[in-house]
């Protein structure tokens, strides 16, 4: 049973996602309650999942049954359980601000759970091909939720997103056809291997492979110059879609980039060819400072923490890339943390913009009196994302700055900390605005978006989902030897340590 | 060079192609013709793996009296899933076209952006 619940975690979503589809041609009050249904089995098979991996090591499954390195490969270990979990837990805890604040259609949450197996397959998968498939699974869900929004301007954003996110998955498959051609495989493991034992790292197929690779998935990942879809497709779309893919996208894809540098092209690969190390803490290093330096000149709310999203995903790859078994636990706090920071603070936006009309840093100014609890929330969230100890912001930049320490790779320290700093420089702006300047928005918005007819635009799930976010942004902090020693049982084989 | 060209023909198409549709996607100002690029684009990747699955001589993958050499089955398979992709995609790209033409009566890009930001 046990090692069958990766394909289930697929299988599931799918399945659930078909029947609101189908049920909308009649109504559309199935979608939320299967919606709810399908992703509380989905939450309970991946929490079973990362349990059975931190007890007993890595699951796998032969799709088909068919023996990789033939058949198709679905690989769970530290690093995949603990992403699978999230997205479980995220998208559950979204549904939960979705049944006031969503489209209520049941095509959205037909799309809503594809999206879902699109990550969670993204996340199991041990061949490189199947990751491309899952990899426009989530990309054409993605586009389809960010359309969802009433505003036509939302339909541009999403096909400028559609445009991008093309370009970078095709560039990833044109990068795969290339290891193909050189190794005759698609399965990760087997890659890893005969990369290995041919010792072509530096032979033109195989960086030809990782260039176009990773440039495709540093794309997805929104890494600055590559993030121009962004915050148009953040900003436009409905709140619930914003705070889930806020949340999710751009996470599980830069845990494919993880993935593909630690099991398919390896360690080894990174230190012999020193290049493409350094190209990639490059572009990460420019990601932090110039996402920051756009954040803090934004004046919409929403877009300044799509920039923000563009720095902390550098902050990520920076830790992956620097690939010390300790900046590799730090990037991979910071990746779940950032998920459930960021995802709060888009759900915080919107529960405050329905209150108040506010959406801009000036109409943030006084809020703090007007909406208590998510101004608080929203407060905490942001300091969390600065990395004031002890919230799990702080771990997972600490453990960063930590293994760049112990590479002696002191530019990279250098902008790990000025980081911390420009990242206070924005949401410091936003959290004294919200305490300690006059009011500038006063009566409640004439037209409040109210998205159904009972009259209140913001219910109590949706406040509950800000400030459980806000709570599990302090409270995860817990959770990480955990998760180092979940990491470090499986990580070794990927670190050859 | 004419040899290499001789030799090689496919992928000097699949290069064109890339260039070309990489060349549409970016500069064309209507959306339409963009999407078109986005197609042309992933028809080079698409030649490029089918290039891939060729050898000098080789039989079509079934198994028979003839026998082998075959060529590679797996590229052809990773194809036929990969234009499944490709066509959805151009089907939710113009899925979206015609909502934002609907809205704002444009496909010009230019114009399209001043309205956007209006």
């Amino acid at each position: 049973m046990i090692e069958q619940i990766p394909v289930l975690l697929v299988v599931l979503p799918i399945v659930g996602g078909a029947i609101p589809l189908v049920a909308s041609l009649v109504s559309d009050r199935a979608g939320w309650p299967v919606a709810t249904l399908t992703l509380v089995g989905q939450t309970g098979l991946a929490g079973l999942l990362a349990w059975t991996v931190s007890t007993s090591g890595t699951v796998s499954y032969a799709v088909g049954g068919f023996a990789a390195p033939y058949g198709i490969e679905l690989v769970v270990d530290g690093l995949s359980g603990a992403v699978a979990l999230l997205v479980a837990v995220i998208s559950l805890g979204v549904l939960a601000y979705a049944r006031k604040a969503g489209p209520h259609s049941g095509p959205f949450y037909g799309l809503y759970l594809l999206l879902v197996a699109g990550l969670t397959g993204m996340t199991v998968t041990g061949d490189v091909f199947n990751l491309y498939v899952f990899l426009e699974i989530t990309g054409l869900a993605a586009y389809g939720l960010v359309a969802s929004g009433r505003d036509a301007s939302a339909a541009v954003a999403a096909l400028k997103y559609l445009i991008i996110g093309t370009v970078g998955a095709s560039l990833y498959l044109l990068g795969v056809g290339y290891l193909l051609a050189a190794t005759g495989t698609l399965n990760m493991a087997d890659l890893a291997t005969k990369i290995g034992e041919m010792a072509a790292y530096d032979s033109t197929l195989v960086l030809t492979a990782f260039g176009l690779m990773v440039g495709g998935l540093t794309v997805k990942v929104a890494l600055f110059p590559l993030h121009t879809w962004q915050p148009d497709a953040y900003a436009n779309a409905p709140d619930t879609v914003s705070a889930f893919i806020s949340a999710l996208v751009s996470t599980v894809s830069a845990y494919a980039l993880a993935r593909l540098l630690f099991s398919v092209f390896t360690v080894e690969f990174l230190t012999a060819v020193p290049v493409a190390r350094w190209a990639l803490v490059g572009l990460a290093c420019v990601s932090i400072v110039a996402g920051s330096a756009l954040a803090v000149s934004q004046d919409s709310v929403q877009r300044m923490l799509a920039y923000s999203s563009v720095s902390q995903f550098g902050l990520v790859v920076a830790g992956f890339a620097i690939a010390t078994p300790l900046a590799v636990v730090g990037a991979t706090v910071h990746l779940l943390g950032h998920a459930v920071m960021k995802g709060g603070l888009f759900a915080a936006t919107g529960v405050i913009e329905r209150k108040t009309g506010a959406t801009t840093v000036n109409g943030y100014a006084g809020m703090g009196s007007r909406v208590p609890v998510s101004a608080f929330a929203f407060a905490v969230l942001s300091l969390a994302m600065v990395g004031v100890p002890p919230a799990v912001g702080f771990v997972g930049k600490w453990y960063i700055v930590l293994g760049a320490v112990n590479a002696e790779n002191w530019a990279v320290v250098a902008v790990l900390l000025a980081s911390t700093l420009l990242t206070l420089a924005y949401f410091a702006r936003l959290v004294e605005r919200l305490y300690f300047a006059e009011a500038t928005i006063h009566s409640k918005p004439d037209e409040a978006p109210v998205t159904d007819g009972s009259g209140q635009a913001v219910s109590f799930g949706m406040i509950a989902v800000v400030v459980i976010a806000a709570a599990l942004a302090v409270a995860l902090t817990a959770a990480v030897p955990e998760l180092q020693a979940m990491l470090e049982d499986t990580l070794p084989p990927l670190l050859n340590q | 060079m004419f040899e290499l060209l001789n030799s090689h023909y496919n992928y000097f198409a699949v290069m064109l192609l890339l260039g070309i549709g990489l060349y549409m996607l970016i500069e064309s100002r209507n959306l339409v013709k963009k999407v078109i690029g986005m197609n042309i684009f992933q028809t080079g990747i698409f030649l490029f793996f089918i290039t891939l699955a060729f050898r000098t001589g080789g039989n079509p993958p079934i198994i028979k009296e003839g026998g082998g050499p075959y060529v590679s089955p797996l590229p052809h398979v990773l194809i036929l899933t990969a234009i499944v992709v490709g066509v959805s995609l151009t089907a939710v790209a113009l899925a979206l076209i015609i909502r934002i033409y609907t809205e704002y009566g444009t496909l010009d890009e230019d114009k399209l952006k001043q309205l956007y930001y209006d």
